[in-house]
Formats: structure tokens, C-alpha cells, sequence
């Protein structure tokens, strides 16, 4: 998968969950979770969305790497190959 | 026959505005059924009915605000079957309607709604309230909600196959045809808005993923729509005109339509808008915690829990499981509280009339903070019976519900202990205030690792300071320690959870 279409990916699933979410306003190293106010089960439903739009596996252990847009999209564009 | 009142969905709710009905005259409904819903200082809320029976009559029109206990409907219990239909062309009787205003003056601080409509207009082909009468048949037989929801979806009710009894159009059918019909996408928060806004979504050009209407088009249409009708109809001498609590901008569609059953009258107080929305909301958590503060003595315990163990096991747990079955630390702190509530029954229940009333099971309040401000307790029915993959289900449900979308009047109320946790918030402590008429209320901070004494050695361990904030009045501060205690003895043992 390449860089973009994971990054898609990532922003559905986010938009998902903050129908509003503003992207131009969110840097690829920013941390999302305090910038859209996610709490935790906003995330764990964010992940949820987001393993299966990627149709890939995404454990507790990737949650460190799902902190920016960048790292989340990384991990996927890895992982969904 | 059975009254429905308005509910009281929660102890800092003395009235309510009738939104909109979700049934008709004639209609059967169960125990259970959604059939209202009720817009609170907090919520849009759907308020189920507890008979098995005939919705009779409809008291009272949408866009009515009527304190609590006022009835709403009369609910036929008998097996009376449902009233024979009114030819096509028969206007609602006068004399009906006018026993209905009547009515309405009586038990709704919203006057005269009727007066609206002047005379002058042509009487739509459906009343907004069929009043004591079935809705009027055409050649598709339906009912008012569905023909409602159809109009909603700009469906043409003709084109659709009914497959409720005698081929009457039932709510499903729409539902099924509007998934196949190219409709607007829009988002949840923005068709909320819309709803508040008056907006026609229909009218609205979305700016979002492929096109999808949010939240901001709803507000810029609601600024400069294309025709903004002023507040339906003229105000009568009994209604003066409350240019400040009517709808800021009503943006219609340019072709003057038959009134929509939902449109609020002009004479009732509209439900809050926006920012009046979260003042409201301001408001009743004021006035709540305020009665809190003044009625009841609390008294306050805290107490260090080492979430090693629970946590390690949940660990576990979510890497053998699929993301949509993980658990979060909040299932186990919140199964134990609600077991420990169990343990110590003395903290579950009421303080009513001077003495304490036991609850009858355990039924955790948990607040839930909402975006923009604000919150909302939905109940966890029964969270000490729930294993806990059904009591992370529920959570989640009940969170996403009360953020987006709408809780159910059972979910709101009920609750015989309320737990807050702050743990997103990054603070250590929360010392609560405590929910009347509730007697504790359980708080959790954020889970940090923190230095400890681990087997005479110093060693670093995930804890969560867990509090209690309890009534003096019911009990005293052993049993709030006995409550903690077990707490913390039942989030050793996870697994048992």
C-alpha cells in the first residue's frame, strides 16, 4: 500500500470518529489524540476502524506508533502491504 | 388505558420539550418501545412507554415544553383494535381540536399552538397531529411517522411496496428504499445541527469527503438560506411573539411546503440551539451540583490501587482477541466498582425522605464528558451481572450514543451509584459530588506509574488512585473504607471479574 492511500485510510478512520476533524490544521507530527480530543474509546474505536479498512492485524504494542498521522500511516502502509 | 407523562430523566430535570412523536395514532406499541422523543437540558432523549397497548390520543404537539409528570398520550391497554381509518377528505373536527387546545392550555406552559396556522392556508393533505382521529388515507396506506420519514428522505411514498399489514408502508420499507435512493451524506453532528438549525439538508451543498455535508455548511446555510421563512404563523394575543428564544434563521426550501409534522410552533419555546445548548446544559449541572453541595454532608476517602496484575491480564487478554473485542482499563475498574457496591450495599441506592433506600441491583451511572462541554451519566444496567466483554459492549455503545446520537430515557436514569473517571485527563485525584438523590459517588484517576514498595523493595507499578465521595447522612466513613478496600481486594484478582 502506498504512502497516500494509507494516509487515507487513517484520515477516514479518524473522520469516523470527529465527523469535523480539520486535516489542515493537523501536522503529519502531531499528536492527534490531544489536537481532535480523542479519549480512550475514541481510540480503541479509531483502531477498530482502522485494522479493518487496512485489513491488517494492529495490536496494544502498535499503539505507541499511532500517536501521529505519519506513524499511524507508516504502520499501515507496512502492514497492509 | 395508561397515561404516558413526561419522564423524568434524571433528578435535575423539572421539564421537557415533546421533540417529536415517533408513533401515530392507532399504532401498537410494547413495553420497551421508543415512542417520543424528549429534548432535555442535556439531550435529545427517545422515552419509551412501559404498556403494551393502542397509542389513544396525542396530547400533546412536538415543539411542546411541558413540566414533568404532564401526559403526553394515552396508551389503550384493552385489545382494542386500532380506530377505523377517516375517509380521505376529512378535515380534523373542530370541536376536536379545540378540546385539544384546551387541553394543552392546562397542562403545557406553551399556549394556544394552534393559533399558528392562519386561516388562510391551505390544510395540508396531513395534519401535523391527528388529533382523536387516524391520519387520513390515500391511495398508499401509511402512517404519519412514515410518511414523515419518507418526506425527510424526499421518497416518493407511491413507489415504494408496503409489506406491513394490508400493504400498509411500515417505517422498515422506507428505511429499506432510502438505502438503495442516492440521499446527501452528512454528518451525525451535522444533521443534528440542521435539526436545531431549522436547515433542509436537501438544500445544503457539503464541502466535506465526497461531498458529504458537515457541520459548517449546515451553519452557513442557516446564515444565508436561500429563503428564510419567518416563524411559522402569526402570533396570537394569548402567545406573545419571544423574538429571542424563537429560531435565529429558518432555511427553508423556496417553495412554501405543507408544515412539517416536526416543525416547532412559533409559541413554544424552541429547544436550545447551539451555544443556548451547552448554556443549558451549564445550567442544569449548576443546579444540580449546587442542590449536591447544599443537601448533602459528604465525606471523602481515597485509597492507592496497584494495577499490576489487572493490567498484565488485560494485556493478555486484547492481544489474543480482534481490536472490536479489547478491553480498556475501565471495564475492570468499573466491574469492580459495581462489585463492590454488591459487598457494601450501604453506598447503592438513595437518600429519599430522610432515610436511605437500598437499590435494587447495582446500576452504574457513568459520566461520559462531551465534546464542546458538558456531560452526560448514562447507566449501566445491572454492571455487576456483566461479564466484562458485555459490560466494555455496553460502555462503548452508551459513550458513542451519548456523544453522537440518542440515549433512551432508561439509559439516563436509574442509577444507584455513579462513577466518574478522569483518567483521560491526566489528573491523579477526583474527589466527586456526589449525584442526588445517589449516597457516592466512585472516582478514578489517570493510571501512572508510580514508585512503590513491592515485597520491601522499591519497585514501580502502574496505580490508579481510586476515591470515594460519600453521603454522611446514610453512612459513615467505615463503610466507605470497607467499600474501598474490597475495591482494591477484587482488582487483584482480574481474572474474577
Amino acid at each position: 500500500m502506498t504512502y497516500e492511500q494509507a494516509l487515507d485510510l487513517v484520515k477516514t478512520s479518524l473522520t469516523r470518529i470527529v465527523p469535523d476533524a480539520d486535516f489542515t490544521a493537523l501536522g503529519p507530527t502531531d499528536k492527534f489524540r490531544d489536537r481532535l480530543e480523542l479519549d480512550s474509546l475514541d481510540f480503541l474505536q479509531f483502531v477498530e476502524t482502522l485494522a479493518e479498512l487496512g485489513g491488517c492485524r494492529l495490536d496494544e504494542d502498535d499503539y505507541p506508533r499511532l500517536v501521529t498521522l505519519d506513524g499511524s500511516t507508516r504502520l499501515v502502509a507496512e502492514r497492509a502491504a | 388505558m395508561a397515561e404516558f407523562t413526561m419522564p423524568s430523566l434524571g433528578a435535575d430535570m423539572d421539564e421537557g420539550l415533546l421533540q417529536e412523536w415517533l408513533v401515530a395514532v392507532g399504532d401498537q406499541v410494547h413495553k420497551g418501545d421508543a415512542i417520543a422523543v424528549v429534548e432535555t437540558d442535556k439531550a435529545a432523549i427517545e422515552v419509551e412507554c412501559f404498556e403494551d397497548g393502542t397509542v389513544g390520543r396525542l396530547l400533546v404537539e412536538p415543539g411542546t415544553r411541558v413540566p414533568v409528570g404532564t401526559s403526553l398520550a394515552v396508551i389503550e391497554t384493552g385489545v382494542a383494535p386500532a380506530p377505523a381509518p377517516a375517509p380521505a377528505s376529512a378535515p380534523v373536527a373542530v370541536a376536536e381540536t379545540e378540546t385539544e387546545t384546551g387541553t394543552k392550555a392546562e397542562v403545557s406552559s406553551a399556549p394556544d399552538a394552534d393559533g399558528r396556522q392562519p386561516p388562510a392556508e391551505p390544510a395540508p393533505a396531513h395534519r401535523p397531529l391527528p388529533v382523536g382521529t387516524a391520519p387520513p388515507r390515500e391511495a398508499v396506506a401509511v402512517g404519519p411517522l412514515v410518511r414523515h420519514l419518507a418526506e425527510q428522505k424526499h421518497l416518493d411514498l407511491a413507489g415504494i411496496r408496503g409489506t406491513g399489514r394490508g400493504g400498509r408502508v411500515t417505517r422498515r420499507d422506507v428505511e429499506r428504499a432510502t438505502a438503495t435512493h442516492p440521499r446527501v451524506r452528512v454528518t451525525p453532528y451535522a444533521r443534528r445541527l440542521a435539526g436545531e438549525l431549522h436547515v433542509d439538508l436537501a438544500q445544503v451543498r457539503g464541502s466535506g469527503e465526497l461531498g458529504a455535508v458537515r457541520a459548517v455548511d449546515v451553519r452557513a446555510a442557516a446564515r444565508t438560506g436561500p429563503t428564510v421563512l419567518p416563524a411559522p404563523g402569526p402570533p396570537t394575543a394569548a402567545a406573545p411573539p419571544s423574538p429571542t428564544r424563537a429560531p435565529a434563521a429558518a432555511a427553508h426550501a423556496a417553495v412554501p411546503k405543507p408544515e412539517p409534522f416536526r416543525t416547532r410552533p412559533a409559541t413554544a419555546s424552541p429547544a436550545p440551539v447551539g451555544e443556548d445548548r451547552t448554556a443549558a446544559m451549564r445550567k442544569a449541572i449548576a443546579a444540580l451540583m449546587a442542590r449536591s453541595k447544599r443537601e448533602i454532608p459528604h465525606y471523602y476517602l481515597s485509597t492507592t490501587v496497584d494495577l499490576d496484575t489487572a493490567l498484565t491480564w488485560l494485556h493478555t487478554h486484547n492481544n489474543a482477541c480482534p481490536v472490536a473485542e479489547r478491553l480498556l482499563p475501565a471495564a475492570p475498574l468499573l466491574k469492580a466498582a459495581a462489585l463492590a457496591a454488591r459487598q457494601v450495599p450501604e453506598l447503592n441506592g438513595f437518600w429519599t425522605d430522610g432515610h436511605f433506600e437500598p437499590g435494587d441491583g447495582v446500576h452504574l451511572g457513568v459520566a461520559v464528558s462531551l465534546r464542546g462541554g458538558g456531560l452526560l451519566t448514562p447507566v449501566l444496567h445491572g454492571a455487576d451481572t456483566l461479564g466484562l466483554p458485555a459490560l466494555m459492549a455496553a460502555l462503548k455503545d452508551l459513550a458513542v450514543r451519548a456523544r453522537t446520537g440518542r440515549l433512551r430515557g432508561s439509559e439516563l436514569t436509574g442509577a444507584t451509584l455513579t462513577v466518574t473517571s478522569l483518567v483521560e485527563q491526566g489528573v491523579e485525584t477526583v474527589f466527586g459530588v456526589i449525584h442526588p438523590p445517589q449516597v457516592a459517588l466512585v472516582g478514578f484517576g489517570a493510571v501512572t506509574d508510580r514508585p512503590c514498595a513491592v515485597n520491601g523493595l522499591l519497585g514501580v507499578r502502574p496505580m490508579v488512585t481510586a476515591t470515594l465521595a460519600a453521603d454522611h447522612r446514610a453512612s459513615d466513613g467505615a463503610v466507605g473504607a470497607r467499600y474501598l478496600t474490597t475495591l482494591n481486594r477484587l482488582l487483584q484478582h482480574p481474572e474474577e471479574l
